[in-house]
């Protein structure tokens, strides 16, 4: 009769109560600790009472697993902590800047940025006149033409290294990583010597968004390649088996299976250009009113325009730029969780 | 035979097909294109070698190796206001140091970080935590130059002031860490950390990735064999992904060398050479050849696309190094 009660399931993996109250205890002694050196010593700030605390709660922890279990499970208590406090330093500065981006950029904000443009306005400008029109226009208009001549560039190098799988695999494979490796600048230099200087001899959009499909064809192109990577090689066969082409198999069977992975490509293409700053100033000009050609004339773009602001320096024009990038870090943003979502939903059905 | 084959149309049954290995019209023209499409990267390349080369080539000729080591940049234009060839000189030393400084300094500050950012993602984080926390770091990779540019400047200058100040207190005897004049903000330092936290994200990303390759069974053999997470980690993981983490090292090195506005936005540029990481006072290749785009004549326009061409030259040997220390590690034990 006793021997029927139900034997509970063990988990002796999981930390004891005791165990779970040590850590505890050291944890508040670390604290504790680093308070009283904090207020003991001249050190002073959030740095030292974060210093101490983290090298109280190494020792501490140390001393603890190395009565209770040996020098070897005391090293991997300290190599614990070192990593946490890796993982938290690297976190540490992407927090830093939204909360900044944010504090700072919400007193720019109204409703007028929307609908105006700075043609009538100079940055230095109260906050609540002029907008960013023309930037928004420039930067939609700037990220639409790159488009247009980088992903096909970029896509079919991504089906060029995973259908066809030639000769030059392994050299275009280095060549995309070198092209990404391209610095901003230097891009925007290329259209300036290439396109600039003996053609168009003036700024214009299209210069732009030629310097910004550089950097944006490698985005495209690796992103595609793990896409189209991805797509099982049964869909290849079935389509050859079913008297296909190669031709009709890619275009009809691959690269609908990946469309929605082709997608998130552009997107995170989009997204790595749209705030690309260097080639931008060498190239559009930046001007002040919406410019819907991307052929003529000089065009804004968010990029420049917060730039701009920032060169100025007065109260006002900073607020302006602090704006102008809370705008583009939302887009930025929006752009990354789509993709996020999209490459979800397609690994999950 | 043949009257069969005559014949064969008339009577409904289809003409036996040619077999052939030989691929279609449209086949070809379908692998032409995509070839052609994909060899337009080494088109762009290039192209880009070509035109700054182009361009550059009256400076890189008149100036000779005094172009690389030469730390003068003036122009200087005789009476009737054309340019002196002979005292015109365009030397980057001073930048080309300055952009090593900068990366360097950016390096030794996040490898450390990423490394254990990668190892915590990979062996440490639970599951759902790992899935967040790889999302928040690639959304920082894709975080625009110019924003952290001004985050620097506004929000980090006040506080790598301070620990500028703490780091010349302590340890200002080593030749490196003097300033003189006392000038602590917009330094190298600042500008290397700014760097450092633009490229945390890449290394860290490669590195995960490398980690993540390492061969279950070997990691499952440490355990069997006693050993705890750390003790694994060391005799298997590190030893296996050491490569990727160098070549994970070098692509952050292309990247930080070729940063131009975060570090025009930080760094103080100054047009000579400094070997002292907290004096205020550097140069980047990429920064300068803004700076001073402004306001270059024709000549000056052309020094600077023979600097573009040395930046370029300088990332794609990064690059190419990275990729070959990369991929030998990939091929290892898999």
């Amino acid at each position: 009769m006793t021997s029927s009660a139900i034997i509970k399931p063990q988990k002796p993996w999981q930390a004891s109560p005791r165990q779970r109250m040590n850590s505890a205890l050291i944890f508040v002694a670390a604290i504790a600790t680093s308070y009283a050196v904090v207020a003991a010593t001249p050190m002073k700030g959030k740095l030292a009472y974060a210093f101490v605390f983290f090298v109280a709660y190494t020792a501490f922890d140390f001393t603890v697993n190395f009565i209770s279990r040996g020098f070897a499970v005391a090293k991997d208590a300290v190599a614990r902590a070192v990593v946490v406090v890796g993982i938290s330093v690297a976190v540490f500065p992407i927090i830093s800047i939204l909360a900044t981006v944010v504090a700072r950029g919400w007193r720019g904000i109204h409703l007028g940025l929307f609908t105006h443009d700075m043609a009538l306005n100079s940055v230095t400008d109260p906050i609540n006149q002029g907008g960013l029109l023309h930037a928004l226009t420039g930067t939609a208009i700037l990220v639409l033409v790159a488009l247009i001549i980088s992903v096909p560039l970029g896509i079919l190098t991504a089906i060029y290294m995973t259908e066809i799988r030639g000769r030059f695999v392994r050299p275009i494979k280095f060549l995309v990583q070198a092209m990404s490796g391209v610095p901003s600048i230097v891009a925007g230099l290329f259209i300036l010597s290439a396109v600039v200087y003996p053609i168009t001899k003036g700024y214009s959009g299209f210069v732009g968004s030629l310097a910004l499909s550089i950097l944006m064809i490698p985005t495209v192109a690796r992103t595609s390649e793990e896409v189209l990577l991805l797509i099982p090689n049964d869909l290849r066969e079935a389509g050859v088996a079913l008297g296909g082409t190669h031709w009709r198999t890619v275009a009809m069977v691959v690269v609908p299976a990946a469309r929605s992975g082709l997608v998130t490509a552009m997107i995170l293409g989009v997204a790595r250009i749209a705030g690309e700053t260097a080639p931008v100033l060498l190239l559009t000009g930046g001007g002040d009113k919406v410019n819907g050609d991307p052929f003529h004339g000089p065009m804004g773009s968010l990029p420049f325009y917060i730039w701009k602001s920032y060169a100025v320096g007065t109260p006002e024009s900073i607020t302006r730029a602090w704006a102008a990038i809370l705008v583009l870090l939302v887009i930025v943003l929006v752009l990354f969780v789509s993709a996020r979502l999209l490459s979800e939903r397609r690994s999950s059905t | 035979m043949s009257q069969t084959l005559i014949s064969a149309p008339e009577s409904g049954i289809p003409v036996k097909r040619e077999i052939t290995t030989r691929p279609r019209r449209s086949d070809r023209v379908f692998r032409g294109v995509v070839t052609s499409g994909a060899l337009s990267s080494l088109l762009i390349l290039g192209l880009i070698f070509f035109f700054l080369a182009f361009q550059g080539y009256s400076v890189l000729r008149s100036q000779g190796i005094r172009f690389i080591t030469g730390s003068n940049w003036q122009v200087v234009q005789d009476a009737a206001g054309n340019i002196d060839p002979k005292q015109t000189q365009f030397g980057i030393a001073a930048m080309l140091i300055g952009t090593l400084l900068c990366a360097l300094i950016a390096i030794i500050v996040a490898v450390p970080i990423s490394v254990l950012s990668a190892l915590f993602l990979n062996f440490y984080a639970p599951p759902f935590f790992k899935k967040i926390m790889v999302a928040v770091v690639d959304l920082m990779a894709a975080f625009p130059s110019i924003l952290f540019g001004l985050w620097g400047f506004f929000i980090l200058m006040p506080t790598a002031e301070y620990w500028a100040k703490l780091i010349h207190h302590f340890l200002g005897f080593i030749p490196i860490f003097q300033v003189n004049p006392p000038i602590f903000t917009r330094s190298p330092f600042v500008a290397g950390l700014v760097l450092a936290v633009m490229i945390i994200p890449i290394i860290t990303s490669v590195s995960r990735e490398v980690f993540s390759q390492t061969p279950l069974d070997r990691i499952q053999a440490a355990y069997a064999l006693g050993a705890t997470r750390w003790s694994m980690i060391r005799a298997v993981v590190l030893p296996y992904g050491r490569s990727g983490i160098v070549g994970g090292a070098m692509l952050g090195l292309g990247r930080a060398m070729g940063e131009t506005v975060a570090v025009y936005t930080v760094l103080n540029i100054v047009y000579q050479v400094n070997w002292h990481v907290l004096l205020g006072a550097g140069g980047n290749v990429a920064s300068m050849i803004l700076l001073k785009f402004g306001e270059a004549g024709p000549q000056e326009i052309k020094a600077l696309m023979a600097a573009g061409l040395v930046l370029f030259l300088l990332t794609l040997l990064v690059n190419l190094a990275a990729d070959l220390i990369v991929r030998r590690s990939g091929g290892k034990g898999r």
